[in-house]
């Protein structure tokens, strides 16, 4: 196996007293496609940020490429393409400018960007806007803007960073589909996400982080199988009686978790435990049966749900 | 899609060489397409400024001035031809500010399209190096424009006339850098329009001996002369468009009053960018 593309141990970053990243420990490998799935204010994007070879870790080491990013910064960044949480496009230029200038950053010819543009202009369905001010495109429109312009130079490393909020369903499915083709070129992702359908989606492996911690890593089938149960069944008694409930609920599964709105109860069978609920003489107002998700892994690490 | 096929991937693609070497002229690229937009605009302003003030102060003004002045004029000659230079590095100035202190402002604070640069091979020492080259360029044209204005008006009456120009031209850039690399600093920005505009800037334009020799204000206020760009530019101007007198040493110490704060404002600017990407 060639050597991980991306290493991190003990990578913190400290602003003044804050610690945003504690002591992480981690590896990318070619072609992986790696996810960083957590709150928002987990120390993802300062670890995207880090990883990206802008921002400046406090200790710990890392290597991506083979190279320290402290030394070799843009050595290291003409490789990654990279897609910021907030769209950070020149807004003084076209659609079409944006991804020209970008990729006179990484000292592209003219000839293999007139090529490319039309390539990437169709890849984020923007052709009709190619003269189009940024300013005045929609959120949706500047989000695959800015995915198009981190592909300009076909980098080695794609990272995203909550690459589909503030897209449509229809737009992240479409956006899904095309990661999934970088990705079968062998582009190695690292994608930051706090959307579990997505982490399931996208990720071969991930890390769930916490307050600047890496709570535990995996692919996404592990980590259900190694945190969650098999199934989970919601049952809802009303926000006034839930609480109540829960204390007669207790014992009759693995785990339970109150939430103000609906008890999580796991299990490895759903519908025999709601049958045995039912013949407790017990009648929630509404049932769902389903699958355990990120979303349970994470509640059950951090105690929080994902997404408050 | 088609991307499949034809993809080579960075480390065919990407031209390291070219990026150390070209950088911060790409950086400038991005800045002078994004002036084009504006091009009329800059243009009426390079225009219409000159014309303006040399006709309402220069001529208006000056018709009252040189008639009490008498034969002896201002400084020897008629008040547009003493006024002018002075204008001339104001306008530098004013020039230099706009295109140093706005793209700073959008780059780290507006748009942040500073960290859309800095995440690809550029450094923060290449965008600041390109966003001075893009307002040096608007400088020029803004102080060449002027120049043939003022020789419209008659305003120029040496040989070395031609010479106001890199003077005015240096002026504007070693003010222009340093209010970059203040730029950079900031990031509550309404504070610093407000204090710097009324001021700083204003003062400066008052007493930098711009309309009447800095000797012939109190010597308690001729300070502000001295640490004034516009001041020491004019003094040159003066000395290069009509043979104002000038001894070799104040002329030597306007140049490097000059130079010194050219530099200084560049490497504070490529400093405080540099540090300011990397938090």
């Amino acid at each position: 196996m060639s050597s991980p593309l991306i290493t991190a141990r003990g990578l913190t970053k400290k602003f003044d007293e804050f610690v945003a990243v504690d002591e992480i420990d981690f590896d990318v490998a070619r072609g992986e496609s790696f996810g960083l799935l957590g709150p928002n204010g987990a120390g993802k994007s300062t670890t995207m940020r880090i990883i990206g070879a802008t921002s400046q870790r406090t200790s710990g080491d890392l290597t991506i490429l083979g190279m320290d990013p402290e030394k070799f910064g843009p050595q290291i960044r003409a490789h990654l393409g990279v897609v910021p949480q907030q769209d950070n496009l020149d807004m003084n230029l076209s659609v079409s400018e944006n991804l020209y200038i970008y990729g006179r950053y990484f000292g592209l010819s003219r000839k293999f960007l007139k090529t490319k543009i039309e390539e990437l202009l169709e890849f984020a369905q923007l052709q009709e806007k190619r003269n189009a001010k940024v300013e005045s495109l929609s959120g949706g429109m500047k989000r695959r803007l800015t995915i198009a312009r981190g592909l300009v130079s076909e980098p080695e490393i794609l990272m995203l960073d909550e690459p589909t909020t503030g897209l449509d369903p229809q737009a992240r499915h479409i956006l899904w589909d095309r990661l999934f083709r970088l990705k079968e070129q062998g582009v190695t992702l690292v994608i930051t996400t706090h959307f579990m359908d997505e982490a399931e989606q996208l990720c071969d492996r991930l890390v769930v982080m916490d307050k600047g911690k890496i709570m535990a890593e995996g692919s996404p089938a592990q980590l259900i199988k190694d945190y969650s149960t098999k199934e989970v069944l919601e049952i809802r008694f009303g926000s006034e009686r839930n609480s109540e409930m829960a204390d007669q609920l207790r014992g009759m599964c693995d785990r339970i978790e109150e939430l103000p709105d609906r008890i999580l109860l796991y299990s490895e069978d759903g519908e025999a435990l709601l049958e045995k609920i039912y013949s407790a003489g017990l009648h929630p107002k509404t049932s769902l049966v389903r699958r355990s998700s990120l979303e349970d892994v994470f509640l059950r690490l951090t105690g929080r749900t994902l997404v408050d | 899609m088609s991307t499949s096929n034809i993809r080579q991937g960075s480390l065919e693609i990407v031209d390291q060489e070219k990026i150390i070497s070209r950088g911060s002229l790409y950086v400038a690229q991005a800045r002078l397409i994004a002036m084009m937009k504006w091009f009329w605009m800059i243009l009426a302003i390079a225009v219409a400024n000159p014309v303006l003030y040399l006709l309402s102060i220069g001529v208006g003004v000056g018709a009252f001035i040189d008639k009490s002045a008498g034969a002896a004029g201002v400084d020897g000659v008629k008040y547009l031809t003493f006024l002018a230079p002075a204008l001339l590095a104001t306008a530098a100035i004013q020039g230099a500010i706009d295109e140093s202190v706005f793209p700073t402002l959008e780059g780290f604070n507006w748009w942040k399209n500073f960290l859309g640069m800095n995440a690809t091979p550029i450094s923060g020492n290449q965008i600041a190096t390109g966003v001075f080259l893009a307002s040096l360029v608007r400088v020029v044209g803004t102080v060449i424009i002027y120049w043939f204005v003022m020789l419209a008006f008659g305003a120029l009456e040496s040989s070395k006339a031609w010479l106001a120009i890199p003077t005015a031209v240096m002026a504007g850039v070693a003010f222009g850098s340093i209010t970059q690399a203040i730029a950079g600093l900031l990031k509550n920005e309404n504070m610093f329009f407000v204090i710097f505009e009324r001021f700083i800037m204003m003062p400066l334009f008052l007493f930098s001996g711009t309309f009447y020799p800095l000797t012939s204000m109190p010597i308690y206020l001729q300070w502000i002369g001295w640490i004034s760009p516009l001041w020491h530019a004019t003094e040159l101007g003066r000395y290069l468009t009509y043979g104002h007198a000038l001894t070799q040493t104040m002329a030597i110490t306007h140049m490097v009053f000059l130079l010194t704060l050219l530099a200084l404002g560049i490497f504070f600017s490529r400093r405080i960018f540099t540090m300011r990407l990397a938090k």
